[in-house]
């Protein structure tokens, strides 16, 4: 049963079905996972699996969460182990970054990314630059994860996407999943790496439903930070994106598969390390890039892709200028009509793909 | 309305009896109070409840005297203010306000007392539950209102939203938790730079209180004498953290150490007043900063996505309601004064609910900003220049 066991998680389907036909009759059970609940149920078997992990955050604990990320999980581990701060992220932020140092593994919380401006010292000076000041002898595992970028109506302050400004500082690692599946394997993953992760999640995914096999659900289920995911096959176009955008490109893909133009979606999954390799890879082969990102233009992710395909081999195989999509250069303004136009559409996906392909 | 009453008023004046004559029209069913002016007291004195008081020779006189007009007047703007919070609330459940949307019933008594305390040459700013002092502070409630459902005749053409509303010296609106205060001192750095004898009344909440950065502020007013009042609405939640959770010490009005404090009582919107006189002529006199407690409640929970009841009782929210409601407070002791009638009170009950009603009329038919607008008003002062849009053909304008 032990080694049945290990051949489900190893995650070779083929024989998963077979076997499970054999002595069940039924094919492997996926099932619907929202993204919320992925990120929650990672959390509860990492809490679990190790006592030094602990939360920390605004509302994390008696409120379950402002967006119910960490329901039932205070109910579960208590004041020890997920603790309610109060409105202070500059001092708790400081705090996790001092508890990890000591040997914790906390996972902290900023209600949005938005606030963690206040202790952004605390993430690049305390966290991210110790290992290198201190030459290997103090290392800092933490997670400071929350909602990113735009929501709905919240207006400027509260709208801006941080991938570009954690991204850039070396000693930080930064992820940015889209999937259910992304959230649950990319957050373990996260939690037990030894280093500093930025964790960026995205509330208009929260609530978004996604097929999870057997395999993703199983408690060991890692994705290895710093890899990029094909989440679409195609020939004439490479289309790379990270978070919520990864739905754009898919749906813009669709569209375009009608006219027969066949798009290869990469989900970056990891913003730093960046997996330039498979964004080369593939453009070698489609000869096309298009990169679509909800943050600002200027010295953001598609700036970055763009100069390092630039740089790299993968520049003698563009038959056009790569080309990127991005939210327009404003701060986010509140009005429905003016914040829908403030941020890449798939009609401008479409449209960007289309005078880059020259059709 | 008033028109008829005063026709009917001068008519009846015209006639007989004039004290205590009441006419009922059978036909429209109409209460006419042929009582005139001189039959209300025009002014009296109330008992208002002590406040402790920090680092203060003393607090505010324990009585405060009110007179008609001030008493209608604050009457009628707490009103407005929360009919205009509980509009808000429906249209945000029919969804025709969206994001963010932080209600103020119940603190009513906060922003009209502070009001009344200072001069709208005076200065304010606070955080996100705005919606009151931007109406005290000058803005009207159609173009609040219009804000709030991002329309172009919106106070800031449907660009700010709920927690961005400014008006003349007054700041916003602020979103993130404690910000606005070292901004409220610089504020009234200003004001003793520029010798114009104005302060700034900077507020924040029981929440924000423990923020790094508004103890820095205090450090700073109190060291070069700035001329702010520091206010404290203390609602006794931060989101859904009570006060106790939250903080080590909840006597927020000796936060400021070395700053004086006094704590006051936030639903009677005269204390609010007497508290905001003495701590204005404290700033004007030049003695530096000083810090207000105001001991309020909110009705709703902390924004329209929390229901505001999973980290205290109904029973909580009710008790306050029917024992310290402020308008209902008012409305009390003018009745049992003889400084208003109950028709006239409801009089102002219906232009309010008229107010609001044309006001969201207004605020659901306005049009959307137009798209022309997206980009502008990104620099003052500046040539017109060139933005870029959500792709590198798309190039937008912008102009200050």
């Amino acid at each position: 049963m032990a080694s049945l066991r290990c051949f489900l998680r190893s995650g070779k389907k083929a024989v998963t079905a077979v076997l499970r036909r054999e002595f069940h009759g039924t094919p492997p059970a996926a099932v619907q996972v929202t993204v919320r609940d992925a990120l929650n149920q990672a959390m509860d078997e990492e809490l679990e699996r190790d006592e030094r992990v602990f939360l920390l955050g605004e509302e994390v604990a008696q409120y379950d969460g402002a967006y119910k990320v960490s329901r039932g999980l205070w109910k579960k581990y208590g004041d020890k182990r997920i603790i309610d701060t109060p409105i202070t992220e500059m001092g708790f932020a400081g705090i996790a970054v001092g508890a990890a140092m000591a040997g914790l593994r906390p996972i902290c919380e900023f209600m949005t990314f938005n606030f963690s401006m206040q202790a952004i010292d605390q993430v690049i000076n305390s966290a991210a630059k110790t290992y290198y000041m201190s030459a290997g002898l103090q290392s800092v595992p933490i997670v400071f994860r929350g909602p990113n970028g735009a929501s709905a109506g919240v207006a400027a302050q509260h709208s801006q996407c941080f991938a570009a400004w954690y991204g850039h500082c070396p000693g930080l690692k930064v992820v940015s999943p889209w999937s259910a599946e992304d959230a649950r394997g990319l957050l373990k993953s996260a939690i037990r790496d030894d280093n500093p992760v930025v964790f960026l999640e995205n509330e208009l995914m929260y609530g978004v439903p996604f097929e999870m096999s057997e395999e993703v659900q199983s408690k060991d289920f890692l994705i290895p930070i710093g890899k990029a995911k094909i989440e679409r096959q195609g020939t004439h176009i490479t289309l790379v994106s990270h978070s919520r955008m990864v739905s754009l490109c898919l749906d813009a893909a669709a569209v375009l598969a009608k006219e027969g133009i066949e798009c290869e979606v990469i989900n970056m999954r990891t913003i730093r390390p960046l997996d330039a390799e498979a964004i080369e890879t593939s453009i070698m082969k489609t000869n096309h890039l298009v990169t679509v990102e909800g943050g600002w233009p200027q010295f953001g992710i598609g700036a970055e892709i763009l100069a390092r395909i630039m740089e790299g081999p993968a520049f003698n195989y563009l038959d056009s200028p790569a080309v990127r999509v991005t939210g327009v250069d404003i701060p986010m303004p509140y009005a429905k009509i003016l914040e829908d136009n403030s941020v890449p559409q798939i009609k401008d996906i479409i449209f960007s793909i289309k005078k880059t392909l020259n059709v | 309305m008033r028109k008829m009453l005063t026709i009917i008023s001068n008519v009846l004046r015209g006639s007989a009896s004039r004290n205590g004559a009441e006419l009922v029209s059978e036909g429209a069913r109409v209460v006419v109070s042929a009582r005139t002016y001189a039959d209300f007291t025009p002014q009296a004195s109330f008992d208002i409840k002590k406040c402790d008081v920090h680092k203060l020779e003393e607090g505010p006189p324990l009585q405060a005297v009110l007179t008609r007009e001030e008493g209608l007047q604050y009457y009628r703007t707490m009103q407005t203010i929360r009919r205009m919070e509980l509009k808000a609330d429906q249209l945000y459940k029919q969804k025709i306000i969206r994001g963010f949307c932080h209600l103020y019933d119940g603190q009513e008594a906060c922003a009209v007392g502070i009001e009344a305390g200072i001069n709208l040459s005076d200065h304010l700013i606070t955080a996100y539950r705005a919606h009151g002092y931007t109406l005290t502070r000058g803005g009207t409630v159609r173009e609040i209102m219009a804000e709030l459902t991002g329309r172009r005749g919106g106070i800031a053409k449907g660009k700010g939203g709920s927690m961005h509303m400014y008006t003349k010296h007054f700041y916003g609106g602020n979103g993130i938790v404690g910000a606005q205060v070292p901004l409220g001192a610089g504020v009234a750095l200003a004001c003793k730079y520029l010798g114009k004898n104005e302060l700034c009344v900077c507020l924040y909440g029981d929440g924000a209180a423990n923020q790094g950065q508004i103890f820095e502020t205090y450090n700073m007013a109190s060291l070069w004498k700035l001329p702010c009042i520091f206010i404290c609405e203390n609602n006794k939640y931060g989101m859904g953290t009570s006060v106790e959770r939250a903080a080590a010490s909840t006597d927020y009005y000796k936060r400021g150490d070395f700053i004086p404090g006094l704590r006051v009582d936030g639903m009677d919107v005269l204390c609010v007043r007497e508290a905001t006189k003495l701590a204005a002529e404290h700033c004007r006199s030049g003695k530096g900063p000083i810090l207000m407690e105001l001991q309020t409640y909110r009705y709703h929970g902390h924004s329209m996505s929390d229901p505001g009841i999973s980290y205290r009782t109904r029973d909580e929210i009710q008790e306050v309601r029917s024992k310290s409601d402020p308008i209902s407070m008012l409305k009390d002791r003018m009745l049992s004064n003889n400084m208003a009638s109950v028709e006239e009170l409801k009089e102002i009950d219906v232009e309010v609910r008229k107010e609001i009603e044309d006001a969201a009329q207004f605020a659901t038919t306005d049009p959307e900003p137009p798209l022309d607008d997206l980009c502008n008003h990104i620099f003052y002062n500046d040539p017109p220049m060139e933005v870029r849009g959500t792709n590198p053909w798309t190039k937008l304008k912008s102009i200050s």
